[in-house]
């Protein structure tokens, strides 16, 4: 390779005549040089110039002594594709990067927006140059690389319950409303055409109406970039983002039915019915081939246990050949991709470890936030270079008739789908889902995809679909959030959910179920539970592997709390305040029932009693798994990403909250302790202000005046709590060496606490990257995890 | 009022409309109900209840049950015990889960919500006293937990627990060590539900219910 490259640079240089004809030889042999794969090595290269006989030994010879040995040379070609693909890739984060930095930007427009406007910039830029090659939002591209990752995004985190309850409704739009759209806006747009002003009568029929199929579908990736940032309810997401989920299916068939009928000029009944069987293949296809892959995911994370560096692996290649599978039969690969998701997720995450999911969901975010960047900045710079053929009636047409036909479709399906609701859809909601049909990029690359429409056809389809694009992103875009504001339609509620509301949620269902069965109705709570009843007598033995399987839900959400109430102490567990996680001094204590005082035994009951079968109990949740904890992801809001602390926990931050809570229950009151032991310096928390975000960890200072007060043996109550020092004791040696020494045991007499329990505002600060220890007991404690 | 004729005519039907809010049809596919589970009795009983082979598999079906023979939840007083119930009385039980109507106002919908946190209230508090203490809230968690194997009651009583917690600090802030928490009030169960969107959730669809076919799955029984 050197020497093939070497020689190239004398063939610049020389210039006088007689070496001119080496010159020539010299190219001769550089051009059986070429012939040799890239991978051919030095020795090879020069053992064929040696091969030629005195003369090239003569050229060597001049070779040699003409050139110097290239010490940097420069190849471009070599690296040309992953090099440019690798510069769009950076050159979009950055940018993404810029618009946070400049304060008041992201909050007035969305980034969708901005992208678009840098991928403008760059078109112009280049055509400016020259003809630099602009990587083109070409079709294949961007359905096999671009969008699977943001589907999977979006199915695998796809809340579960919201979708199920308002699936007629969501189904409804996407169906019913999309077929609305495609007829009404290709009928009339063919009427429009008809005007011979237009100068667009060989626009027939069948083609309006493929036209109307690309540009009536909502697209899930715009409509994923504005609403991420506006954060309306949940109800209202879940309604525009199913709905630009599950049209797919029905735009893959209108598009497909249109484009095979433009060529021949006329459908027939049968066809028309051929469409329909065709729909319905497409989407319960799509689903089913989703489901199976998903399933077997499922199984396969079921023996993970021993490899656990590969388990998002199978996460993100399952994912991705169902997607392509489905696409190899012209189903609906975005159903499938989010059928596998949505199957997957609930064995997966049972599964395998803390780290995998943490994984995966880093991995997902980055992939999918990368790849809409990528796209809008790619929508920008197609706008610039795309050959266009700019038709005012028609764009303006277009852009009328795709508000109109959206409005009408959302208010006449409202009305009849308010007959079937419970709770019903308001005027304002209503408006939100109309304007929130956004198209997008996948409008765009099936129009880039029309293959048998002549050129000028072609033209027109896309200048208009870009125009479309343009003004729901920008125009619609931009004025939904002040919109929201306006109108004041209702937000996200960002209370966290308790564990009452957790209890009443699953009380409330088999209240409901047994209310059916008391009406004798089978109604869709009765058939909900026996799914799930199903659920857990025979699909979760087989793909959730060993106890886990065994778990309910409301043990997981409870650990769960107990998990971010300990990482809550250790985040505050700096100083030795005296406030208490709940706003409050309440404690067991007070709970309790009173009891008449005093036999001694009938004083042990009054307490929580600590048995060994408790402490074996809490010994044995503390050592346990923590994966079980974690939920889904509440945040629908890609960019604000944040590590849901609550995950990344470890071992002993559960010990040591079990600890508090343990020595919360205790009877001496009157005793919190606070030891102002040297906490802002124990490894841990070093640690973890070194890996988290300096302005978001928020070290609290030592109470170093805090008096420790001594707990007298002799109280009744003592028994209990040289019981509770020594679980405590116990617990402690069970720790890894290098932990912190911020709990100082002086037993008995003072159960020691770290005491601080933020207030509320400090809950809000984030911790990251704490290691967590895995599944197995073997596995120490990992290094850090920087996010 | 007294009990129900066994064949009910129209005017009785308009009576219990106006008073628990069902439509006629409603009501009379109800009555069906009613008569098919009572075995064409005029009253129902716990026994009736129990019958039902569906409910079997619920697990907090001695709650829902007990829910029809409480007094409380009946608009008028009735000596305790109760042991059988008339059309009205599951009538009224039932309205508890009416979907509220289309177009109330603002504090007709809090009234509603009040009632079904009522109904839920007096779900949990099985002993009537106006108080749902620990024990009857560990009860519940123990139920709900039950629908799992095998699960040691510690855990459960741990969860009770912190759910408790939870409803006194929201509740009542502060406390002195020594002060007593007898149990959460109705107040503090509002208090506690407040997000919890109630009126939406707490809803059967009453509209499409043909109980003809289920007699021939039930009557065998």
């Amino acid at each position: 390779m050197p020497a093939r490259m070497g020689s190239r640079a004398p063939a610049g240089f020389s210039r006088s005549l007689p070496e001119l004809g080496l010159l020539l030889l010299l190219a001769f042999v550089l051009l059986q040089g070429s012939v040799f794969p890239h991978g051919a090595d030095a020795s090879a290269d020069t053992s064929h110039h040696g091969g030629d006989g005195c003369s090239s030994t003569h050229v060597k010879e001049t070779n040699r002594t003409k050139k110097a040995f290239p010490v940097l040379s420069f190849e471009y070609e070599h690296i040309k594709t992953p090099f440019e693909v690798s510069i769009w890739v950076l050159f979009a984060s950055l940018m993404k990067l810029g618009f946070h930095l400049v304060p008041r930007l992201s909050s007035i427009v969305p980034e969708s927006c901005l992208l678009i406007v840098v991928g403008l910039l760059v078109g112009g830029l280049s055509k400016l140059i020259g003809d630099t090659e602009l990587p083109k939002l070409d079709s294949k591209n961007f359905f096999l690389v671009l969008l699977p990752p943001i589907i999977l995004d979006a199915g695998y985190f796809l809340p579960i319950r919201p979708f199920m309850e308002n699936l007629g409704t969501i189904l409804m739009f996407a169906v019913v409303g999309t077929l609305w759209n495609a007829f009404f806006i290709g009928s009339l747009l063919f009427a429009v055409c008809q005007i011979p002003a237009a100068g667009l009568t060989h626009l027939g029929l069948l083609s309006c109406l493929l036209f109307g199929s690309i540009i009536s579908a909502v697209d899930p990736v715009a409509v994923l970039a504005v609403f991420e940032e506006i954060h309306i309810n949940e109800l209202l997401h879940i309604l525009v983002f199913g709905e630009s989920l599950l049209n797919d299916a029905v735009t893959v068939v209108l598009y497909h039915l249109f484009e095979e009928f433009s060529v021949f000029g006329q459908v027939t009944v049968l066809d028309g019915f051929l469409g329909v069987i065709s729909f319905l293949v497409v989407a319960l296809g799509g689903v089913l081939v989703g489901a199976i892959y998903g399933i077997v995911a499922a199984f396969t994370s079921r023996f993970t246990s021993h490899m656990r560096v590969i388990e998002p692996l199978f996460v993100f290649v399952y994912s991705y050949i169902a997607y392509l599978s489905a696409e190899l039969f012209h189903l609906s690969g975005i159903m499938a991709l989010i059928a596998c998701g949505a199957v997957m997720r609930p064995y997966v995450e049972a599964n395998i470890s803390h780290k995998s999911h943490t994984t995966i969901k880093y991995f997902l975010k980055m992939w999918s936030s990368v790849s809409e960047t990528l796209i809008f900045i790619l929508l920008g710079v197609a706008t610039v270079g795309g050959p266009h053929n700019w038709n005012w009636i028609f764009v303006t047409a277009t852009v009328i008739l795709c508000l109109v036909a959206r409005v009408m479709g959302v208010v006449g399906l409202t009305y009849i789908i308010n007959k079937f609701r419970i709770v019903k859809l308001t005027t304002k909601d209503q408006f939100i889902v109309a304007y929130g049909g956004l198209r997008g990029a996948i409008a765009f690359s099936l129009g880039f995809l029309l293959e048998h429409e002549d050129e000028d056809m072609k033209h027109i389809f896309l200048t208009a679909i870009i125009t479309v694009i343009f003004f729901t992103v920008f125009v619609q875009g931009m004025t939904i959030k002040p919109l929201v504001e306006l109108l004041a339609v209702k937000k996200k509620q960002e209370a966290k959910r308790s564990i009452n509301e957790e209890i009443h949620i699953q009380f409330l269902d088999h209240l409901l179920t047994g209310i059916e069965d008391i009406c004798g109705h089978y109604g869709h709570h009765h058939w909900k539970d026996k799914l799930n009843r199903f659920n857990r007598k025979y699909v979760k033995k087989c793909l959730i592997a060993g106890e886990r399987s065994k778990e309910p839900q409301l043990i997981a959400f409870y650990h769960k709390l107990e998990f971010k109430q300990a990482i809550q102490l250790v985040e505050s567990g700096a100083g030795g305040k005296l406030s208490s996680a709940l706003p409050s001094t309440v404690s067991i204590q007070n709970i309790q029932p009173k009891k008449p005082p005093p036999a001694p035994e009938t004083r042990e009951r009054v307490l929580p009693q600590l048995p060994k079968a408790r402490e074996e109990e809490i010994r044995k949740i503390l050592r346990s798994n923590l994966q079980r904890t974690r939920q889904r992801l509440r945040s629908y809001n890609r960019h604000t990403l944040v590590a849901d602390p609550y995950e990344d926990g470890f071992n002993d931050l559960l010990k040591k909250q079990k600890m508090f809570e343990l020595e919360k229950k205790i009877k001496e009151m009157n005793n919190y302790l606070s030891v102002p032991a040297a906490t802002s310096d124990s490894p841990t928390l070093r640690r973890a202000r070194l890996a988290s975000d300096p302005q978001s960890y928020n070290v609290k200072p030592d109470a170093d005046g805090v008096p420790t007060i001594q707990v007298e043996l002799a109280s009744p109550q003592s028994p209990d709590s040289v019981n509770i020092v020594n679980i405590v004791d116990e617990v402690k040696r069970d720790r890894e060496k290098d932990e912190d020494t911020g709990l100082t045991m002086k037993p008995p007499n003072a159960p020691s606490k770290q005491g601080a329990e933020e207030d509320a505002k400090d809950q809000q600060k984030l911790m990251r990257c704490l290691s967590d220890p895995g599944p197995s007991a073997d596995e120490g404690e990992d290094d850090l995890f920087l996010p | 009022m007294g009990s129900l004729q066994s064949s009910p005519s129209h005017p009785d039907y308009v009576d219990l409309a106006e008073k628990t809010g069902f439509s006629l049809e409603q009501i009379s596919i109800l009555h069906k109900r009613f008569k098919q589970l009572s075995h064409n009795e005029d009253k129902l009983r716990r026994e009736h209840l129990d019958q039902i082979t569906d409910l079997q598999a619920n697990p907090i079906r001695e709650q829902i049950v007990e829910a029809f023979f409480d007094k409380r939840n009946f608009y008028q007083d009735i000596e305790e015990p109760v042991n059988e119930i008339s059309f009205e009385n599951f009538l009224e039980v039932m309205s508890n889960f009416r979907p509220p109507s289309d177009n109330l106002s603002e504090e007709q919908l809090v009234k509603v919500r009040l009632e079904k946190l009522r109904f839920l209230f007096n779900m949990h508090d099985t002993d009537k006293d106006g108080t749902i203490t620990l024990e009857e809230y560990r009860h519940v968690v123990e139920e709900l937990l039950s629908y799992y194997e095998a699960l040691e009651n510690e855990t459960a009583r741990g969860i009770a627990d912190a759910a408790m917690l939870e409803v006194a600090s929201i509740t009542r802030g502060h406390m002195e060590p020594d002060e007593f928490y007898e149990g959460i009030t109705f107040e503090h169960f509002l208090k506690l539900l407040e997000g919890f969107e109630i009126e939406s959730r707490m809803n059967i669809r009453f509209m499409n219910m043909d109980t003809t076919t289920l007699c021939k799955l039930e009557c065998g029984k």
